[in-house]
C-alpha cells in the first residue's frame, strides 16, 4: 500500500509517497497561480519520478493553504500543516518534541507530546515579519537570489539593526542601508535577526521543548537557522527533508485513514 | 443562526424578539412626536433610572453590533479614519461616531467600567449633539469591593438621579424604581438560566444565538417585556431539551468563547465549528448582564446597583476573570477553550494571555487565541483563522479518541 501528503504551500507544492512505513519519495515545484493545478503537477510528477502508477495510492492528505482544493478534487482528506508537521518529524524522528516551521505565508511553533501528538502551537499573527515571504522580498531589494541568503549572511563581521517589524517599512530601512553603503553581509544577518526575533517568540509562547527540528523551506537558509539557534539558545535538528515534512506527514496521516 | 423557516433547529423566540426589537426602535425613533426623552447609555451603564424615568434608552453598542453583523463595518471604520480617528480606535466607537443614524439623544449616560474608551467616545457625541454628559465612574476591583469605592460610587448614583430630574423637570420616582429593580434582577435571573441550559448535553442552544438573544437583556432590562420574553425563551429551551433538540447536529465536542462576537463572520464561525461536530455552548460575554446578580439586592435595588454594576467581568482583576472561566469550565463541561483577541476591546483582550495560561495551569484542555475585531474585518485573515480553528479541532479529536 503506497500513501500519498500533498502539501500546497503558498511558495511552493510539496509531495511525498510512503510505503511500508518508508519513505519512497519526494518532489518539490513552485505553487504558482492555481494551487489546485500546482497540487496535481506536483503529485503526477512524483509518481513519474519513483515510477509508480496513481491506482497505487490508497489514500491521498492534503495539506497547506491550497489544502481544501484539493480534497474538493482528489484528496481524501485536508489537514492543517500543524498536524501533519508534527506527524512528520514524529515519523522520521520520534524523539523531536518541538518543531519550528518557517514557511512563506506564515511560521509556527508546535509542542509534541511523547506520542507525537500536537499538545501546543503558536501561528504568527497577520503580518508577514518572520516568514519566507519577509526574506523574500529583503533579497529582491538586495539584489540576491534567496539560495545565496545563507552563505551570504554567514560572512558577516556585524549584522545591521533592524528596527521595524513591518515588511514594507523593513524594506524601506534595507534600502536605507544600501544607500548608506553598508555590507550587504550585515544588512542581511541582519534581516535574518529580526525574523528569528519574530519566529523565538512564538517558540518561546509555547514552551517548547528540545529536541527542536525546524522544517519548511526557511531551513534551508543557513544564516537563518544560525540567527535563530541563537536567539533560541540551543541547537536545531535540520534534515534534508525539512521542506518536504508536511507532505510527509500528510502522508502519514493518509495511511492512518 | 436558527434562522431558516424550514429548519428543524430553528428557535422559535428568535421572530418574537426581532418584532421587540423592532417596536423598540420605533418608539425611540418617533420619541420627540411622544413627548419622550432618549438616553444614549453604555452597554454597562445602570439603565433601570432612566426606565424608571420612563427615557427610553439607546445602546450605540448594540447599533455597533447591528453595523458588524450587517457588514457594514469596514465603510464606516474607514468614515471615521478620514475625519481624523485613530484605526486604533474601539471599531463601535469609531462607527457610531461616522454614522450617526441613532435616533437623537436628550442626553449620554457613560459608565466606564466597561473600558475608558466610552468616555472621549461620549464626549466627543456630547460636543456633536450638545446635550448634557453623565459620567458614572466606577474604579476597578482588581481584588475587592472597598468601603472607599462603595462610598464613591453610591454617592454618585445619587447625583445620577439629581442629573435626571434636572433634565427631565421631573420628581425622581422612587416607588417605580423599586418596580423596576424588581423586574431588571427577575429578567437576569432568567437570562441566566437560558444561559444555564447549554449545560445540557447536546445543548439546545449555542453561543452564537446567546449572542443575538442577548438584544433584550441589554436594551430593555428592568422592563416587563424583557421578563415576558426571557421566560418564553426558557421555556422553549426547557422543551427542546425534552425533545433532544440541539443547536449542533451531533454535538461531539463543547468549547466555551471569551469575548466579544466576530459580528461580520457569525454565520462562516457557526458553520466552521459545526462542520467539525463542535458546539460553542457558552461564553464569557453575553454571561456579563446577569454575571453580578450576587450582588444585587431586589428588595434595595438602587442601594446595591453601585456594587453589581462596579463588579461585572470587565471590571475585576485578572485572577478574578479566570475563576469564571474555570468555572464556566466546569459547568458547562467544555474540552475547549476559544479566545478572541479583541483589537477593539483593550479591557477585554489585555488579560487574555494570562488567563490563558492560568487556563492552561489549572485544567487540560486546549486553549486557541484568534486575533480579529468584532466589527472591523480588516483584521481578520481568513486562511490564519481558518487554519488555527482546523489545527486546534484536529487536537481536540486526537485527545477525545
Amino acid at each position: 500500500m503506497i500513501y500519498a501528503g500533498i502539501d500546497i504551500g503558498s511558495s511552493t507544492a510539496k509531495a511525498a509517497l510512503i510505503k511500508k512505513n518508508r519513505l519512497l519519495g519526494t518532489h518539490v515545484i513552485p505553487s504558482g497561480y492555481n494551487p489546485l493545478t500546482a497540487g496535481i503537477t506536483v503529485f503526477d510528477a512524483l509518481l513519474e519520478k519513483v515510477a509508480v502508477s496513481k491506482t497505487d495510492i490508497a489514500a491521498i492528505v492534503s495539506t497547506g493553504y491550497g489544502r481544501a482544493s484539493a480534497s474538493v478534487k482528489f484528496a481524501d482528506k485536508a489537514m492543517t500543516e500543524i498536524i501533519c508537521h508534527g506527524t512528520g518529524a514524529h515519523f522520521m524522528n520520534p524523539n523531536i518534541r518541538g518543531i519550528i516551521d518557517v514557511g512563506g505565508q506564515d511560521s509556527k511553533a508546535i509542542l509534541l507530546d511523547k506520542n507525537g501528538q500536537v499538545e501546543n502551537f503558536a501561528m504568527n499573527d497577520k503580518c508577514a515579519a518572520g516568514t519566507g515571504r519577509f526574506i523574500e522580498v529583503m533579497a529582491n531589494a538586495l539584489e540576491v537570489s534567496l539560495d545565496q541568503m545563507g552563505d551570504f549572511s554567514l560572512k558577516a563581521d556585524k549584522p545591521s539593526k533592524i528596527s521595524s517589524i513591518c515588511t514594507v517599512f523593513a524594506e524601506s530601512e534595507v534600502i536605507s542601508m544600501i544607500a548608506g553603503l553598508q555590507k550587504r553581509e550585515n544588512i542581511i544577518a541582519g534581516i535574518h535577526e529580526s525574523a528569528a526575533a519574530r519566529v523565538a517568540i512564538l517558540a518561546f509562547k509555547i514552551n517548547i521543548k528540545e529536541p527542536v527540528m525546524m522544517t519548511g523551506g526557511v531551513a534551508k537558509n543557513k544564516g537563518m537557522v544560525a540567527a535563530l539557534e541563537k536567539r533560541l539558545g540551543f541547537e536545531l535538528i535540520v534534515e534534508d527533508f525539512a521542506q518536504v515534512n508536511g507532505a510527509i506527514g500528510a502522508a502519514v496521516l493518509a495511511s492512518r485513514l | 443562526m436558527s434562522d431558516k423557516s424550514s429548519d428543524p433547529k430553528k428557535i422559535n423566540c428568535a421572530k418574537k424578539m426581532r418584532d421587540i426589537m423592532t417596536t423598540y426602535y420605533l418608539d425611540a425613533m418617533t420619541a420627540e412626536q411622544n413627548n419622550k426623552q432618549v438616553a444614549w447609555i453604555t452597554s454597562g451603564g445602570p439603565v433601570e433610572p432612566l426606565v424608571a424615568m420612563d427615557i427610553i434608552p439607546i445602546y450605540p453598542e448594540n447599533h455597533g453590533a447591528m453595523i458588524g453583523a450587517s457588514k457594514m463595518g469596514e465603510d464606516l471604520c474607514i468614515k471615521a479614519e478620514n475625519m481624523g480617528y485613530s484605526s486604533d480606535l474601539c471599531s463601535y466607537a469609531r462607527t457610531d461616531i461616522s454614522i450617526g443614524g441613532l435616533p437623537k439623544p436628550d442626553m449620554l449616560i457613560c459608565c466606564n467600567n466597561i473600558c475608558g474608551t466610552v468616555l472621549k467616545w461620549y464626549e466627543v457625541q456630547a460636543r456633536y449633539y450638545n446635550v448634557p454628559l453623565f459620567i458614572l465612574d466606577t474604579p476597578i476591583c482588581h481584588t475587592r469591593y472597598s468601603p472607599e469605592v462603595a462610598k464613591y460610587v453610591r454617592a454618585q448614583i445619587d447625583e445620577y438621579i439629581i442629573f435626571l430630574e434636572k433634565i427631565t423637570k421631573r420628581k425622581f420616582d422612587y416607588d417605580k424604581m423599586a418596580q423596576v429593580g424588581k423586574l431588571a434582577y427577575e429578567s437576569q435571573v432568567l437570562w441566566q438560566k437560558v444561559l444555564n441550559t447549554t449545560a445540557h448535553k447536546p445543548s439546545p442552544m449555542s453561543a452564537f444565538d446567546a449572542f443575538f438573544f442577548l438584544a433584550l437583556i441589554v436594551t430593555l432590562r428592568g422592563t416587563q417585556i424583557a421578563v415576558g420574553f426571557y421566560k418564553d425563551l426558557l421555556a422553549e429551551m426547557r422543551q427542546r431539551i425534552k425533545d433532544g433538540i440541539s443547536m449542533v447536529p451531533n454535538e461531539k465536542h463543547r468549547l466555551l468563547w471569551d469575548n466579544l462576537p466576530i459580528w461580520y463572520r457569525l454565520k462562516w464561525l457557526s458553520n466552521k465549528f459545526s462542520d467539525h461536530n463542535a458546539c460553542l455552548v457558552a461564553d464569557t460575554y453575553t454571561s456579563a448582564w446577569c454575571g453580578a446578580i450576587k450582588y444585587t439586592d431586589k428588595n434595595n435595588f438602587l442601594d446595591s446597583i453601585a456594587e453589581a454594576y462596579t463588579r461585572i467581568y470587565l471590571n475585576i482583576g485578572v485572577d478574578q476573570m479566570a475563576n469564571q472561566v474555570l468555572d464556566m469550565i466546569k459547568f458547562y463541561d467544555v474540552n475547549g477553550f476559544v479566545m478572541h483577541s479583541n483589537r477593539s476591546c483593550k479591557p477585554y483582550s489585555f488579560g487574555q494571555m494570562d488567563i490563558m495560561r492560568i487556563v492552561r495551569e489549572k485544567t487540560d484542555i486546549p486553549v486557541l487565541m484568534i486575533e480579529a475585531d468584532m466589527v472591523d474585518p480588516r483584521n481578520f485573515s481568513h486562511s490564519q483563522v481558518e487554519t488555527r480553528i482546523d489545527a486546534f479541532m484536529e487536537i481536540i479529536k486526537q485527545r477525545s479518541r
